[in-house]
């Protein structure tokens, strides 16, 4: 696996290609917005009746990752599930892999504003959460330092080739979406363009990660 | 027969007018089920195909709806109005009209619901709408006769499938609803005639007087044209003397950039000021009517256009059609030709420029199939699944339904009456469930069965999100263009979302005929800056680049047969002489592969005369072929004749890179990952009702709420391989942008004859594809390591590079 360490707050983080944070001094594996259940949630809604496969591919991809890392604990940032009954309207299947991944280690659920109530996958639910001296948390916080978050999406366009990215600057990291069914917010979007610093980063989603300056 | 009342034959005399003798026919024949009338522009069409509605309404017996005609264009309905106006108002004929579009305010749309006038003028898209609300039945009853004008044109798109698939609803409401439809020259009058009829009725087919043979040249100017390119600026001076000599001259373009390109230049040359404007689907529709207003007025002397005019209003004062750039297509050609002189009996007068030397040989081959008459016709897929889908969701919006009445009706549509009960269920089972192999959501389908065996909407609100998203046509995500500073100021036009995502400020590029810079992106808006010295950068938005018909070019491998070619301008012929004692002439039964070095590559070139689409599939098999076979290609181009290939080694074994089995294999894996897939995956999934392009609540303004098709695309494949859309999407892209079907066609025609010439220097038929834009290089890793030497080199410029390794 191709990575791309980067110094933060003291720390050495690494930005995954598939946009997994790893923090290795730690062992510790952070993604965020999974968004799990979406097809159904959107069917539910009346929407089209979308691939049921995205929770299945989603969780596969995650298992693997889990695999590879072997990492002590967990951190989701939040919009983990698409809603409430999205979680528990998973198959059967999709919870198993599910609880297998939670039950074997350490888990962080980070409320977001998709699953702001606690759901039964077991882990440990928080708004935000401190470790040595990073926060995680589900939406950034423009006064926050050493803070992990999601949320956005973010993306960045490079040459044509528009991907998923990790926003960082000095006080923050924004996390690009997990979860299959998720698109992006482009990172020169005035939300994104104010809340990260002049000397921001981004760092590009792949077969390798690709930092450059964050367009703008 | 209907006889034509005394009133409207008076009417007729006092104009000086004497009724056509298809007009005639027409009324003769208002009986039969169905009648297909063709005649050329111009013939009185629109008035044959209403005077037996006009005849029959003149006693205003009728109650209700009589008559419904639809046209492709909103712009077509609103002018028919104006034009029946005429003849109901000084006649004084009792007769409500009325029509209905994407327009019409909805307070209005409601009322004609209610209360429908005697003729109702509307779109495939509106009709669709219509056919969808429970008071369907109601609002169409009493209804006796259908006119659909331009259904040649409705005829090459899914907008007639769906038009005619909702003619069989209405037709069950009333089942002695009479069908007429009406059409310019088409080559296979009985496939439309197939089209229109109610399966298994016959279509009576008239054919107007044809008119007098068209005036059709070559335009000659003293300069040969280039080798190779599509602009035509070399004929520039050549046709502003025309447009001298004729009182409104039209001038068409294949794409809507060279039409862009064309115009600024006969600008800059129009020392004398003549009124000369631009009209293409990309501009704004303001700037496109106010054009379409000063033509009618008289004003323009000359248009530059795309097929935006291919159809449409009459304008009588037309004297002259200039083709730039080779027709691609008789059909079209013959078509565009009846745009001049709308007046009966008058004959059209045209002029081909070839915006190329070989394009000279196609104009040429061009001219001699419409002299003979000798129309193209195409191979649009009958039937197509993803439009059946979208009417089973507007049959379920307008009410229960059983699935046998259904199919029942659908079999009465030709170009679905062979549809197997098993598709039609597959598509039923995808607008209930999705289709899945895994049921995973069950008890959220869309649609539900009662407990009567009836279908219906789980969720009636759900109609009103199908409705949102009714119709066929596909319009590539278009933003506005708008001059910055110029809040509430009026748009200069559309530009496709990929193009616009291409741009860095400061970059020039043409719209409506100027020169613009642009400044940045807005609330989804381009914002632009007038930029009047600057050579544009580029104006590559949209505009479909046509494949040559398959029969242009069998005739285009016939000329290559003579001896001599007297009729082709000597430059022409001489480089066809050239090439033919310096290598060979591309013939009908073998394929021509040459081989050559140039420039420290290897080259080949294959004159497959398989049109753009298929060329250019073939290049992607074949150097995908030679890097698994160790041959190390680096590019290729492809234009409609041939594809020219380059590469570090030669290629010695032509019959081996071309085995049929070989290729088929090598496009089973490379179509799945491919873009041309996922583009036509993201249309059939946005028919089909899968992806909403709106949805309530209005657009998502940028945020992260929606995700590409192409997640869809893979995700569907990697789990749900066999499902119905990825078998729509596949055999759509081998009808269409990957056309395998002519490259099937090819290798049954040379049978493996194969003549390899392998020379010295390069030829002068494959000279200009050097020339050509559009060059592929050969991606995969190489597509990563650009990527990221384009990062690095960011990052050094920037001095992050050094903050990122701390």
């Amino acid at each position: 696996m191709t990575t791309f360490p980067f110094p933060f707050s003291g720390t050495t983080l690494t930005a995954l290609g598939t946009g997994a944070l790893w923090w290795e001094d730690q062992s510790l594996l952070c993604i965020s917005d999974l968004h799990l259940g979406k097809s159904e949630r959107h069917a539910r809604r009346g929407g089209g009746p979308l691939p049921p496969y995205e929770t299945k591919d989603t969780l596969a991809r995650l298992s693997d990752l889990i695999d590879d890392l072997c990492p002590k604990s967990v951190i989701c940032l939040g919009d983990s599930f698409d809603d409430g009954a999205a979680a528990q309207n998973m198959t059967a299947e999709d919870c198993a892999t599910l609880h297998h991944l939670v039950n074997h280690r350490p888990w962080i659920w980070i409320t977001g504003n998709h699953d702001p109530q606690p759901l039964a996958f077991g882990g440990t639910y928080h708004h935000r959460y401190s470790q040595g001296p990073l926060t995680f948390c589900h939406i950034a916080t423009s006064k926050g330092s050493g803070e992990i978050s999601g949320h956005y999406h973010p993306k960045a366009r490079i040459k044509n080739t528009t991907r998923p990215a990790f926003l960082v600057d000095e006080h923050r990291i924004i996390l690009p979406a997990f979860g299959t069914y998720t698109g992006g917010l482009n990172c020169t979007n005035p939300i994104l363009s104010t809340l990260m610093q002049p000397q921001a980063l981004a760092i590009l989603t792949g077969p390798r990660p690709l930092p450059v300056p964050m367009p703008r | 027969m209907t006889a034509l009342p005394e009133c409207i034959s008076h009417w007729f005399s006092t104009r000086g007018w004497s009724i056509h003798p298809h007009q005639q026919a027409m009324l003769e024949q208002a009986d039969r089920p169905a009648t297909l009338l063709i005649a050329a522009t111009g013939g009185g069409k629109t008035m044959a195909g209403f005077l037996p509605t006009l005849a029959d309404l003149a006693d205003g017996d009728h109650e209700g709806l009589h008559t419904l005609y639809v046209s492709p264009l909103k712009a077509l309905a609103a002018d028919i109005k104006r034009n029946l106006r005429t003849p109901i108002d000084e006649i004084s004929l009792p007769i409500r009209v009325e029509d209905r579009t994407g327009d019409t305010s909805s307070a209005r749309k409601k009322r004609q619901r209610a209360d429908p006038p005697h003729i109702l003028l509307t779109t495939p898209e509106s009709l669709a709408l219509l056919v969808s609300y429970a008071d369907a039945a109601r609002t169409f009853k009493g209804l006796k006769r259908v006119v659909i004008d331009e259904i040649h044109a409705l005829a090459d798109s899914k907008r007639g499938d769906q038009l005619m698939l909702a003619l069989a609803r209405l037709q069950s409401f009333c089942p002695n609803l009479r069908r007429v439809g009406l059409s310019a020259t088409v080559d296979d009058p009985g496939a439309i005639a197939n089209m229109l009829a109610c399966h298994p009725d016959p279509c009576n087919i008239l054919q107007a007087d044809p008119g007098p043979t068209p005036d059709i040249a070559m335009l000659t100017v003293d300069q040969p044209p280039p080798w190779s390119g599509g602009g035509a600026a070399y004929a520039i001076p050549a046709v502003l003397e025309q447009i001298k000599q004729h009182k409104t001259t039209l001038i068409f373009h294949n794409t809507r950039a060279q039409a862009e390109i064309f115009f600024h230049n006969l600008w800059l040359a129009n020392d004398e000021n003549l009124s000369i404007a631009i009209h293409h689907g990309s501009l704004d529709h303001q700037q496109r009517e106010r054009v379409e207003q000063a033509m009618v007025r008289g004003k323009l002397r000359a248009i530059v256009c795309t097929g935006s005019l291919d159809l449409g209003i009459d304008w009588g004062d037309v004297d002259l059609v200039i083709q730039i750039g080779a027709p691609k297509n008789v059909k079209r050609l013959v078509q565009r030709i009846g745009r001049a002189n709308h007046r009966y009996n008058a004959p059209s007068k045209a002029l081909l420029v070839p915006a190329n030397r070989f394009e000279v040989v196609e104009c040429q081959a061009a001219l001699e199939a419409t002299h003979a008459g000798d129309l193209d016709g195409d191979t649009r897929p009958r039937g197509p699944l993803d439009v059946l889908c979208q009417h089973i969701l507007i049959t379920a919006c307008a009410g229960p339904f059983a699935a046998d009445d259904l199919f029942q009706e659908i079999q009465t549509v030709g170009d679905y009456a062979a549809l197997p009960r098993a598709a039609f269920d597959a598509c039923l089972e995808y607008c209930a469930t999705g289709g899945y192999a895994l049921k995973a959501y069950d008890q959220w389908q869309r649609l539900i069965q009662r407990p009567d065996g009836q279908w219906q909407l789980r969720d009636p609100r759900s109609a009103a999100r199908i409705r949102m998203n009714l119709g066929t046509i596909q319009d590539a995500d278009l933003l506005k263009v708008r001059l910055k500073h110029s809040r509430g100021g009026k748009p200069l036009g559309e530009v496709e979302e990929a193009f616009a995502a291409s741009l860095s400020p400061g970059d020039t590029f043409l719209i409506g005929g100027r020169i613009v810079r642009y400044e940045g992106l807005r609330d989804m808006t381009v914002e632009v800056s007038r930029n009047a010295n600057r050579k544009p950068k580029v104006a590559v938005f949209s505009g479909t680049k046509f494949a040559t018909s398959t029969q242009l070019s069998h005739r285009i491998l016939a000329m290559f047969k003579q001896e001599d070619w007297p009729d082709l301008p000597a430059h022409t012929a001489d480089w066809l002489h050239l090439q033919r004692r310096v290598s060979d002439l591309p013939r009908a039964g073998h394929l021509l592969f040459e081989s050559f070095p140039h420039d420290g590559r290897a080259y080949s070139c294959l004159y497959g005369f398989a049109g753009r689409n298929a060329q250019q599939t073939l290049g992607l098999l074949l150097t995908k072929r030679m890097e698994d076979l160790g041959l190390d290609p680096l590019g290729f181009v492809a234009t409609d004749y041939a594809t020219l290939i380059w590469g570090l080694t030669p290629i010695s074994d032509p019959a081996q890179l071309l085995d049929p089995n070989g290729l088929r294999d090598g496009l089973d894996g490379w179509l799945a990952g491919n873009q041309v897939m996922k583009r036509s995956f993201r249309a059939v999934a946005t028919i089909a009702g899968l992806i909403e392009r709106n949805q309530p609540g209005g657009r998502k303004n940028g945020r992260q709420a929606t995700f590409s098709s192409d997640i869809l695309y893979d995700t569907l494949r990697k789990y749900d391989p066999d499902h119905l859309l990825l078998k729509v999407t596949r055999d759509e892209a081998m009808a269409g942008l990957v056309d395998f079907g002519r490259i099937e066609d090819l290798l049954t025609r040379i049978q493996g004859r194969i003549t390899h010439k392998q020379l010295d220097q390069v030829t002068p038929l494959a000279a200009p594809l050097l020339l050509e834009i559009g060059k592929v290089p050969v991606k995969g890793a190489a597509q990563e390591k650009l990527l990221q030497q384009e990062t690095e080199a960011l990052m050094r410029t920037s001095g992050l590079a050094a903050l990122a390794s701390d």
